[in-house]
């Protein structure tokens, strides 16, 4: 295996504070690694470390064995590409925004049209070429950046919270374009994620992370496995709960999370289980609804995240969940902090870690 | 009244018949103001960058220089050029005075303060990330500094057509440092001043019609391409 980049001691400090805590990561060529942890855990300094958008305080940053040092930063910066979390386009065409990268590395015109091509295909975007990339939809927005970045065809992608705040269609498409990018193409790529579910499907690793310090890291399954000793850096994760699984009387299986929080779940299982529900999954109503999903809790909203044309939502059942809704059905329901409400899962969409 | 009336259907015969002294002097007003504003776009870009992009110490203070010198009053630094280009000046050695140069240098002067003061807002007006967007996508320190600038191109180009106004529309520096000199110096607004003090009012009134067309139309000719450019799919999104 060879090794694409390398951080050795890395460290970043603001202050007094150290974001990036003495961490060491080799990636290899080919593989997709997943850093995986509750915001503010330094995942997106890591990643900004690696595209050379940002100094290190300490420690050594290494691209395909070669020590990048300050002079040579604007060079590496040709072999890392970025993608923010924060979608950022030029204020020009689709077109210009995707070949801006190529024009800089001097590629002749019909090779780019090419390429803008082929990557529009990808993103499923074919045709938008003269189209003004800000007035494109959210999701088509973080399509057309993911699409600026693969044609570049760097040895190292780095992705930061690709389909955070993304509706579940553009982030399906998002996470069908990381996988084909990484199988065909070979591409090496790095992503920051706290979604759960995204990190158990794309990666061949993952990174878990915590108050700027690698914790653990390993292929998804060990990862997953381990999971009780990491509980602390998945606290803060959404959704993600551990408790003790049972068989009731009626056959089904239950998970005491605590707090008398019993969530329902489809596998058969007992003993020490962790659990995640993905936020997309969970319904949110005013009155305690009829209907087969097996889980009910009621809680209050203690906190409102706008996301664009997404809503996410914490509400305190005992425990706290993370519900994602549409702006408008947050307007229409006539939301707010402090309201009571239900949440409404089946037992089918708990996932078993 | 009569005089006024008279003046005015004057004027509009010599700005139809294409008098040769009264379109001599539009093309000057136009050359001068152009090249200065020209010059002040060389050296007020890369300082309104500085300005918008760096941070450093005196940063504000030399915001609010510029700022203040906006309002500064055309006679005093027309005088002010006076003195230095004046044979016992200091530059007087350059022979500038009451020459072309000495306009179009003095002009290019004046407007600096508005160029920069624009130019820098809408430069810091760009969203931080594009620099780093640039940087990331491969594009070297200036690369990305000229990614910023395109970012900013609205108020770039208003930052042109606010100080070709101020120039074409100046009347002391012109004056001072130019001297009105017929068919060399000349330009819309001093030679108005000197027809007027004649009493030519006829040519005074033509100029002075030529003088707001030459305005109005740099802007409406400004506001249509704001337009076009905007059918031509690139414009800026309402936001």
């Amino acid at each position: 295996m060879t090794v694409v980049a390398e951080l050795k001691d890395v460290t970043k400090r603001y202050g007094d504070k150290a974001v990036v805590d003495n961490v060491s990561l080799q990636i290899q060529q080919g593989e997709i690694l997943a850093l995986l942890g509750p915001n503010g855990s330094g995942k997106t300094t890591i990643l900004k470390i690696l595209a050379f958008l940002e100094n290190t305080s300490g420690g050594e940053v290494k691209i395909e064995g070669e020590t990048i040092t300050s002079k040579k930063e604007e060079n590496a910066r040709l072999k890392t590409t970025l993608v923010f979390q924060k979608t950022t386009l030029f204020d020009t065409s689709v077109y210009n925004n995707i070949a801006y990268g190529l024009k800089i590395r001097k590629v002749p015109k019909e090779e780019q049209d090419k390429s803008v091509r082929r990557a529009l295909k990808l993103v499923r975007l074919e045709g938008f070429e003269n189209r003004p990339a800000r007035k494109l939809s959210g999701g088509e927005q973080q399509r057309v950046a993911i699409a600026r970045a693969l044609v570049l065809e760097s040895k190292l992608l780095l992705l930061d919270e690709p389909t955070a705040n993304l509706d579940p269609k553009n982030a399906e498409i998002i996470e069908e374009v990381i996988d084909a990018a990484n199988r065909q193409n070979k591409l090496t790529i790095v992503m920051a994620t706290h979604n759960m579910f995204q990190a158990k499907t794309l990666p061949h690793r993952i990174a878990l992370m915590n108050e700027g310090k690698i914790t653990e890291i390993g292929e998804p399954t060990e990862i997953f496995g381990k999971l009780s000793k990491n509980i602390a850096s998945f606290a803060a994760l959404r959704n993600t709960f551990r408790g003790t699984a049972s068989l009731t009387k009626e056959g089904s299986t239950i998970v005491e999370i605590g707090n008398g929080v019993q969530i329902e779940i489809t596998s058969q299982r007992q003993g020490e289980t962790s659990i995640f529900i993905n936020p997309q999954d969970i319904i949110l109503s005013e009155k305690p609804i009829e209907s087969s999903a097996r889980n009910i809790f009621k809680g209050i909203i203690t906190e409102v995240t706008d996301t664009g044309s997404l809503v996410k939502l914490r509400v305190d059942a005992g425990k706290p969940f993370t519900v994602q809704i549409t702006k408008r059905s947050f307007t229409e329901m006539g939301l707010n902090l402090g309201h009571e409400v239900f949440i409404v899962f089946k037992a089918s969409s708990v996932q078993v870690l | 009244m009569v005089d006024i009336l008279g003046g005015i259907i004057e004027a509009f015969q010599l700005i139809v018949t294409g008098d040769p002294m009264l379109y001599g002097i539009v093309y000057r007003t136009l050359f001068f103001s152009g090249i200065a504003v020209i010059l002040a776009t060389l050296w007020g870009t890369p300082i309104s960058m500085l300005l918008g992009l760096r941070e450093f110490r005196g940063k504000s203070i030399v915001k609010g220089l510029f700022n203040t010198l906006i309002g500064i009053p055309t006679v005093v630094l027309g005088l002010f050029l006076f003195l230095l280009f004046s044979r016992g000046g200091p530059l007087g050695f350059l022979g500038l005075l009451y020459t072309p140069g000495a306009i179009i240098l003095g002009e290019a002067i004046l407007v600096t303060p508005i160029l920069v003061s624009i130019m820098t807002t809408a430069i810091e007006a760009v969203d931080p990330e594009i620099m780093k967007l640039a940087k990331t996508l491969g594009a070297s320190e200036s690369q990305a500094s000229i990614a910023v600038l395109k970012e900013a191109i609205n108020g770039v180009l208003l930052s042109n057509v606010a100080s070709f106004n101020r120039a074409i529309a100046e009347l002391g520096v012109a004056l001072l440092v130019g001297g009105n000199i017929t068919g060399l110096t000349d330009v819309l607004t001093t030679a108005i001043s000197r027809y007027t003090a004649r009493g030519d009012l006829d040519l005074a009134i033509a100029l002075g019609i030529l003088l707001m067309l030459i305005v109005f139309s740099i802007n409406i000719i400004i506001i249509a391409a704001r337009k076009a450019k905007m059918l031509l799919t690139i414009g800026k999104s309402p936001q």
